[in-house]
């Protein structure tokens, strides 16, 4: 091997390392602007890599008008996206502050995040609490019943939350997603035994700290009856996983994957915070009654984080429940899913791991150089949106990355090397 | 007088035009559908060259991999 390839080895087993040593817990929930003081009035974070008004999809622009309104930054809808038009709102990538959030990936200052912290490199990620199913805010829904659920999750169970978890001490996340894995989720499109872990360790905290019954009766029931409760949670945990493996020089490992309706983006360890985009693409899948693929919008949110750290699509056979929810094939197919993504991984996690697969560590590491050489994409478990804003979700299915991300990375890589 | 006996070489060359074929397809999957929609089993293999077969690319990673 020669001298750079060399280099790049030992880059790689660094950040391999670093991903298999990390210890995210989740330790507090709190406003959006006290876990991140660079959010202001008017700024409004996103899911993807950057993206400006014009280019935004349908639901998008959706839960912009929507979150302006709950912010009360607008009178109504009409008069948000007056003013998101004429440039009244500053739009960045969650990515950029710590944070990511699913499809549309709203984050602003009034918003409860939950804050996972990284025991073994001190950093901290953030996510806000996931809203359930049907017309929310991240699949671009933005009428009063969802803006009076968000002012619930800030008032009442982002606050609940957090005094349980200051109470508590914390949950260690590495342990749930273990288990998690051993009752078939993927943490993507399904999460209900790593919900019901959660709500299992948080419940006696909640109660000790409840300062009112019904409202404590409230909060058991939402967590209780969201069976993707966990999945917000699971992208703080692989933000916090990931960002102390960026800048890594000479690492081809993947630190980000991520979309925003309509571009996908990738970061990689040795260029550090540098986007990589295409297109995004079409998930294929199931659709609710009522609704077809006319009715879809292309790929959206920061979701595949959990992807990025080997769960998701890239443990689809722990989970076979959800190759048949997404569209995917048999249940016995699901694992050739996670067999092709170890193609394009540099080892395995051996505390995550699959009973399905005799107990292979779920891919770690999504090495830039193996995705182009062998042409396999990471596959993404998705939930998929309307296209048009207001609407919501309306069906789950899978979607491949990009190739033109890895292949522009790879070229930046080559040059930063000095051999392009 | 005894008749020459058949070396395995023989049997194998002998098999190979008497019994059904065995299959192997590498890469391009409709030939395999095809031989399939005509009753003919055949094993495929996932397989495309480096890089899709962009050349420029193939030469950054044999810089990068090897």
């Amino acid at each position: 091997m020669s001298d750079l390839v060399n280099k790049i080895a030992g880059a790689n087993e660094e950040a391999v390392r670093r991903m298999l040593a990390a210890d995210p817990v989740l330790i507090d929930v709190i406003p959006a602007n006290e876990a991140i003081p660079e959010l202001k009035p008017g700024m409004i974070l996103h899911a993807g890599p950057p993206v400006d008004w014009e280019r935004m999809c349908g639901p998008m622009r959706g839960a912009i008008a929507g979150i302006a309104v709950f912010e009360g930054w607008a009178d109504d809808l009409a008069d948000a996206e007056a003013k998101a038009a004429a440039g009244a709102f500053d739009f960045h990538p969650n990515h950029h502050f710590s944070a990511v959030g699913p499809m549309t990936g709203m984050t602003t200052i009034s918003q409860p995040v939950m804050v996972v912290e990284n025991r073994t490199f001190g950093n901290r990620a953030y996510c806000t609490i996931n809203e359930g199913l049907g017309k929310v805010m991240r699949f671009g829904g933005n009428d009063a019943e969802v803006l009076d659920r968000l002012r619930w999750l800030r008032d009442g169970l982002g606050p609940a939350i957090g005094a349980a978890l200051r109470e508590m001490g914390g949950v260690p996340l590495k342990a749930v997603v273990a288990r998690g894995l051993t009752m078939g989720d993927e943490m993507h499109q399904r999460n209900v035994g790593c919900s019901g872990l959660m709500l299992r360790a948080i419940s006696p905290a909640l109660a000790r700290t409840a300062a009112d019954t019904q409202e404590l009766a409230r909060a058991l029931a939402f967590i209780g009856g969201n069976d993707q409760f966990f999945l917000n949670i699971a992208m703080a945990l692989g933000k916090a996983m990931m960002d102390p493996v960026r800048d890594i020089e000479g690492s081809t490992v993947v630190t980000a994957m991520s979309r925003n309706g309509t571009d996908f983006g990738i970061r990689v360890s040795g260029t550090g915070d540098q986007w990589f985009t295409a297109p995004v693409e079409m998930p294929e899948g199931l659709y609710f009654p009522g609704y077809t693929d006319a009715d879809a919008n292309p790929d959206m949110g920061d979701s595949t984080i959990v992807e990025t750290i080997g769960l998701g699509g890239f443990a689809m056979a722990a989970a076979p429940a959800v190759a048949g929810f997404v569209g995917a094939g048999s249940a016995s197919e699901a694992a050739n899913f996670t067999h092709a993504m170890a193609e394009i991984a540099l080892g395995e996690n051996p505390e995550w791991t699959i009973p399905a697969l005799d107990y292979q560590g779920v891919p770690t590491g999504i090495d830039v150089r193996l995705v182009v050489e062998t042409g396999v994409a990471p596959t993404i478990n998705t939930g998929i949106a309307h296209r048009e804003p207001g609407v919501g979700q309306v069906g789950a299915g899978v979607v491949k990355a990009p190739l033109g991300c890895f292949e522009q990375a790879l070229v930046a890589l080559a040059e930063r090397m000095g051999v392009a | 007088m005894m008749p020459p006996m058949m070396s395995m070489a023989d049997d194998a060359i002998d098999n190979l035009f008497s019994a059904p074929p065995k299959l192997v397809n590498v890469g391009l999957e409709s030939f395999a559908e095809e031989l399939t929609a005509q009753g003919v089993e055949v094993v495929q293999v996932d397989w495309s060259p480096p890089a899709r077969g962009d050349a420029r690319l193939a030469d950054l990673l044999s810089k990068l991999s090897w």
